[in-house]
């Protein structure tokens, strides 16, 4: 199973693979074993890479249930297509919806959304490259579907904490929007 | 009791809102830093120098984190010319604990590095122009080593804290550059300290059954612990950075809480820091 969506012109291909077996030196008990792998449009996974598929993972399993499916792994691999912006949102759009698509049972979905906050203070939601550049404080919050709660945030560059809160409530305001395409997107698909 | 059911002897201790080892929940280990010059000069006749310029031992309870910064001379890139460069690099070796094989760098260690990356860049603890000597010719390179001697918890911390004890203990010898030659030639009797310009703070919290937030987890209550928080503040009480890798779900209000926490957190230390870098001082 596998999903692309693509905010502007950024797009990442999320494949998943899994319960399946997985190898005894890497096997827990209880729970399954989350994987993920994400490749860069060009060159080799770095530094960069592995931190991000440690916060995608740990995203993932936070809203997985993995103990539905003990000793086996579940392997999600991401392939970056194009990036022009908000490249970590998509992972996790990605992400989630690949999950929801392979059936996997789940406690909740969760949404990635980034804002920017330019040099005067206004706040761009899912900003292209330029305007990250730009930016004086770029923020990626995953919000999960029950209570708008924040699964997962990470930030570049400084901001005040009432600039963090006025961030995280536009998130949660743009978070509807894309559950909402979710729900649009699996009803088309179960439609045909 | 405590190996059988190691959830369960927590939860114990958390109803009666203390830990195993006797802190509260939203108190810190004791915090012992040591600054000095632990590593030799060596001085190549070649012209090219290698100086171990500034180190720091920083220990929060159990976990032994030490950092040395290496200053060496490097061309600055082309799309970069008036920037120097400062490349940090953490490492969790086995020795530090049984859960690290050795090998190349885990999970772990590489977004350890990347953090610490995240946490030079966003907080402009150093301007990277203050590195470069001559536009476009020569800059520094600051080889920033962090090395765990022992793993109990709470690295991003103590990796934090140690980079930048031991950035205030660089001292970078003077360079000029011969006009005519175009060689350089280094000054070690004139050295002057870097210019720190914000002292980012780290702060990190564990996250227990979705609602208890814990300061400075140990490594047995990361182990237990359903999320963790990190955030990084500087000297204004602006926030640098907020890492918050999945976990459980929080809510912008207890978010807004370990911010509150973190920035006290970050005048302590800072005192801390200005004590030991006073006492060290040569009279």
């Amino acid at each position: 199973p596998r999903s692309s969506p693509s905010p502007g012109e950024t797009s990442v291909l999320a494949g998943l693979y899994g319960p399946a077996e997985v190898k005894s030196s890497k096997e827990l008990a209880d729970r399954a074993v989350l994987e993920v792998l994400l490749r860069p449009k060009v060159g080799l996974p770095g530094v960069l890479e592995r931190s991000r598929e440690q916060l995608l993972r740990r995203t993932c399993e936070t809203v997985l249930l993995g103990v539905l499916h003990p000793r086996s792994a579940i392997t999600l691999v991401l392939q970056v297509l194009s990036d022009n912006g908000s490249l970590l949102s998509c992972c996790l759009n990605a992400a989630s919806m690949a999950l929801l698509d392979a059936g996997l049972p789940l406690s909740s979905l969760f949404c990635g959304v980034t804002c920017a906050l330019d040099p005067q203070g206004a706040i761009v939601l899912d900003p292209t490259a330029p305007q990250e550049q730009e930016a004086r404080a770029v923020l990626t919050f995953a919000i999960d579907s029950v209570e708008r709660k924040v699964v997962t945030v990470t930030t570049r560059g400084g901001c005040s904490m009432e600039e963090m809160q006025q961030c995280l409530a536009a998130a949660q305001r743009a978070a509807d929007t894309i559950f909402q395409f979710y729900r649009d997107s699996v009803r088309k698909k179960y439609s045909k | 009791f405590r190996t059988v059911e190691p959830l369960e002897y927590y939860r114990r201790f958390l109803k009666e809102n203390c830990r195993p080892d006797g802190r509260e929940l939203g108190e810190f280990r004791a915090t012992t830093v040591n600054i000095g010059k632990f590593f030799e000069q060596h001085f190549l006749s070649s012209g090219s120098i290698t100086t171990a310029d500034g180190s720091a031992l920083v220990k929060l309870g159990n976990t032994t984190v030490i950092c040395g910064v290496k200053a060496e001379l490097a061309a600055p890139s082309a799309d970069a010319a008036n920037k120097g460069y400062i490349v940090p690099n953490v490492e969790l070796p086995s020795l530090c604990s049984t859960r690290f094989r050795s090998g190349p760098p885990g999970e772990e260690a590489q977004a350890a590095s990347q953090f610490i990356a995240d946490v030079i860049e966003n907080s402009q603890i150093i301007a990277k122009e203050d590195l470069c000597i001559a536009n476009g010719k020569l800059a520094w390179v600051l080889y920033c080593d962090i090395i765990c001697l022992d793993y109990d918890g709470n690295i991003l911390d103590a990796s934090a804290f140690a980079l930048l004890a031991a950035l205030k203990n660089v001292q970078l010898p003077s360079v000029t550059i011969n006009e005519e030659t175009g060689l350089s030639k280094v000054n070690f009797k004139e050295e002057n300290p870097l210019i720190i310009r914000k002292h980012p703070v780290a702060t990190s919290f564990a996250i227990f059954d979705d609602t208890l937030l814990i300061v400075d987890p140990t490594a047995e209550e990361e182990d237990l612990a359903t999320g963790t928080v990190t955030v990084v503040t500087d000297d204004e009480g602006k926030l640098c950075s907020l890492h918050k890798p999945g976990g459980s779900p929080l809510t912008g209000a207890k978010l807004q809480d370990c911010i509150t926490r973190a920035i006290t957190r970050h005048k302590e230390v800072k005192k801390l820091i200005d004590k030991v870098i006073e006492s060290i001082r040569p009279k």
